[in-house]
């Protein structure tokens, strides 16, 4: 009897143990993915509100002037519904908007690209941007039509960055080694970064003008491809919570998640308070935005901004 | 016996191994991973909500604490202490946990005082129970009822009296700013207004609408003097007319630039919409329909039609969701009964009554 009892025993400490050894190394797997994940991952953060708060009305204008977005919008004939309602809403914020499109089509102007190859859109519209536009924009932003854009939260994110360094900013995703930002949520570029882009564009072994014909790679992974030759990382933009700023859903998708994932929480965890952009958005959602973003609020709350940006002229929905 | 005892302790030693790692796995188990809500628990949040069964008191303006609005909410704090608003939302058992539960966690926090109203009390989420049946044709019972009880129980936490349906948003803060302009002594309501049937027209009942608290007052007197009735199940219809008779005002809630700011619709619809010329509101709306952007202010009170996540998502784009630095087009003035009930409040320095209307004075 003893030495069953004591057998027992026995038999329920190393059980117990085991128990524990498994428990750990299952957390550990997962933490040390994540953790791997966390530091190969390159983040960038939002100013914080205290570096910028001391500075008069005029230093502001000035500091808000100092930021110049030059927006590139990819667009095909089939998004002409999406085409319109970008027009017409958070276009009007970049300090200059063009819509690169695959072909001539005859109710908008475009830059007519003549190829349906996305990759060598991405590319020839870098490239006529940075030879137009180099000396006149110091940020580029490139979108696709099912893309909302914040153009004064880019700004200010953009606040306290210097152009003149290499910037590759989105929301980045990470592919084996490398890293590359995701389009749907838009790819913002330092004029450095499109400076260096250009010149290795000259070189068709390290940056191909056509994807190669067997491998072909996303136009995302290609453009961090040709831009990591050059030296330029792409870094995943968050807030001073370190919420993505670039989302590559729409912000009904993000609460519809946030509404499955904590339910006590889903306004507060579901998205950056100065999210720069959303996707997936249909042109009725795009309006929608518009009125949210730039004309509903809470009558009372007054924010004391670093930045100073004027509405649009000609414009009656922001 | 050698062999009987040999078998008795291996088995008890691998009895024991399995014990051993059941009850180590339950108790990591307890010790590591939260339990999951569940259905049952139902009961408000402690930090949010003072609970005074059934009604649920704000335990404060959401967003005064600053945190992370990072934003001087000077004017909204004011408001909010100034003018009181007390919440009702039509809900029923069935619309508890799919609709009523996400207007618990959105606009209504912005109440001074909630209740949500139902044909039977609920202790758990909280609901009052107004004793009738549910259904269309009960509306006008319930909100008789529901304003019966808040006359009798609720009638000095609040200076004004809103109804809403468990699929109205609304924007507190904005209709705070609305009847600042006005007093809780006037007999007046408002409301998206429509026209027919009423000679000074009536409020839609989706859209919500909110009574002073002498029209509150009327509206219980004249039940218990008889000059209202139950004429109709059409509840917001029934109520205009009883306003009517009762001396109380249809007010015009549209903002200093004359657009709407009670919309009985979601903002795509308004906002994007063409409504076809034989659809019903062309004839019902009492001031003329404006299509595309203008046919909202920028400070919108309130949309009907709105599913659970687009509450979150209103909720986000009204109090989160913002252009950093952004001069807003629309500023409107500060009105003058507006600014006097700002300066009652006792300040020791006239510049800060100064600072307040300076914030709001047109760019």
């Amino acid at each position: 009897m003893i030495s069953e009892s004591s057998s027992f025993v026995k038999g329920m400490v190393l059980g117990g143990l085991f128990c524990v050894f498994v428990t750990l190394i299952g957390h550990n797997k997962m933490g040390h993915g994540s953790k791997a994940h966390h530091h190969e991952h390159h983040h960038i953060q939002a100013p914080n509100i205290e570096d910028v708060s001391n500075l008069s009305e005029a230093e502001r204008m000035e500091l808000s002037h100092s930021i110049r977005v030059y927006c590139i919008i990819l667009v095909k004939p089939k998004d002409l519904g999406n085409w319109a309602a970008v027009k017409e809403t958070w276009s009007k914020h970049c300090d200059k908007a063009e819509f690169y499109s695959s072909e001539s089509v005859k109710v908008f102007d475009s830059v007519v690209l003549n190829t349906n190859d996305m990759w060598v859109m991405v590319r020839n519209a870098y490239k006529l941007a940075y030879e137009r536009y180099k000396d006149e924009y110091n940020w580029f932003f490139l979108a696709h039509p099912t893309t909302f854009a914040v153009i004064e939260n880019l700004k200010y994110f953009l606040l306290k960055k210097d152009p003149s360094q290499p910037f590759y900013i989105g929301h980045t995703v990470k592919s084996g080694e490398l890293e590359y930002v995701d389009g749907d949520g838009g790819i913002v570029l330092s004029i450095e970064s499109l400076k260096r882009l250009s010149k290795i564009f000259e070189d068709p072994d390290k940056c191909p003008e056509q994807g190669g014909l067997l491998w072909k790679l996303s136009e995302d992974k290609q453009l961090a491809v040709c831009l990591k030759y050059t030296g330029v990382l792409a870094e995943n933009a968050e807030d001073s919570e370190g919420k993505d700023v670039f989302n590559t859903k729409s912000v009904g998708s993000l609460i519809k998640e946030a509404m499955a994932n904590h339910p006590q929480q889903v306004v507060e965890g579901c998205c950056s308070d100065m999210a720069i952009t959303f996707n997936g958005l249909a042109p009725n959602h795009m309006h929608v935005m518009m009125y949210g973003v730039y004309r509903l609020r809470a009558y009372g709350h007054n924010f004391k901004d670093a930045l100073v940006f004027l509405p649009p002229a000609d414009s009656d929905n922001d | 016996m050698a062999l009987g005892g040999f078998k008795g302790s291996w088995l008890a030693f691998h009895v024991g191994i399995m014990t051993g790692f059941i009850s180590t796995f339950y108790l990591l188990n307890g010790l590591l991973w939260p339990r999951p809500r569940g259905a049952e628990s139902q009961t408000p949040h402690p930090d949010v909500w003072v609970v005074q069964h059934p009604a649920l008191l704000s335990a404060g303006h959401p967003h005064l604490s600053g945190g992370q609005d990072r934003g001087v909410s000077m004017t909204a704090a004011e408001l909010y202490s100034k003018v009181r608003i007390l919440c009702w939302v039509m809900t029923g058992p069935s619309n508890l946990e799919t609709k009523a539960r996400h207007v618990q966690a959105t606009w209504t926090r912005h109440c001074n005082v909630v209740l949500f109203m139902s044909s039977v009390w609920d202790d758990g989420f909280p609901t009052v129970g107004l004793g009738t049946k549910e259904g269309r044709d009960q509306l006008y019972w319930k909100t008789i009822r529901a304003f019966q009880y808040i006359h009798q129980h609720h009638l000095e936490q609040a200076d004004w009296f809103l109804k809403a349906d468990d699929d109205t948003f609304v924007v507190l803060d904005n209709l705070r700013w609305l009847l600042a302009n006005h007093t809780p002594e006037e007999p007046v309501y408002f409301g998206k207004r429509f026209k027919p049937y009423a000679k000074q027209g009536y409020m839609s009942g989706g859209a919500g609408y909110v009574l002073s608290k002498e029209a509150l007052r009327r509206f219980v007197e004249g039940f218990r003097t008889k000059v209202c009735t139950h004429t109709t199940s059409v509840e917001d219809l029934a109520l205009g007319q009883c306003m009517e008779k009762m001396g109380v005002q249809a007010g015009d809630s549209r903002d200093a630039a004359g657009r709407e700011t009670f919309h009985p619709f979601g903002p795509e619809s308004h906002l994007t919409g063409k409504f076809s010329k034989s659809f019903w509101y062309w004839k019902y709306c009492y001031y003329p329909i404006v299509e595309g952007p203008q046919c909202c202010s920028d400070l919108a009170v309130s949309f009907h039609y709105v599913s659970p996540e687009l509450m979150y998502t209103l909720e986000f784009l009204t109090y989160h969701l913002r252009a950093y630095g952004y001069r807003f087009r629309y500023q409107p003035p500060l009105p003058e009964n507006a600014a006097r009930l700002l300066q009652r409040q006792a300040r020791p320095k006239a510049a800060n009554a100064t600072l307040l209307v300076q914030g709001t004075k047109r760019l």
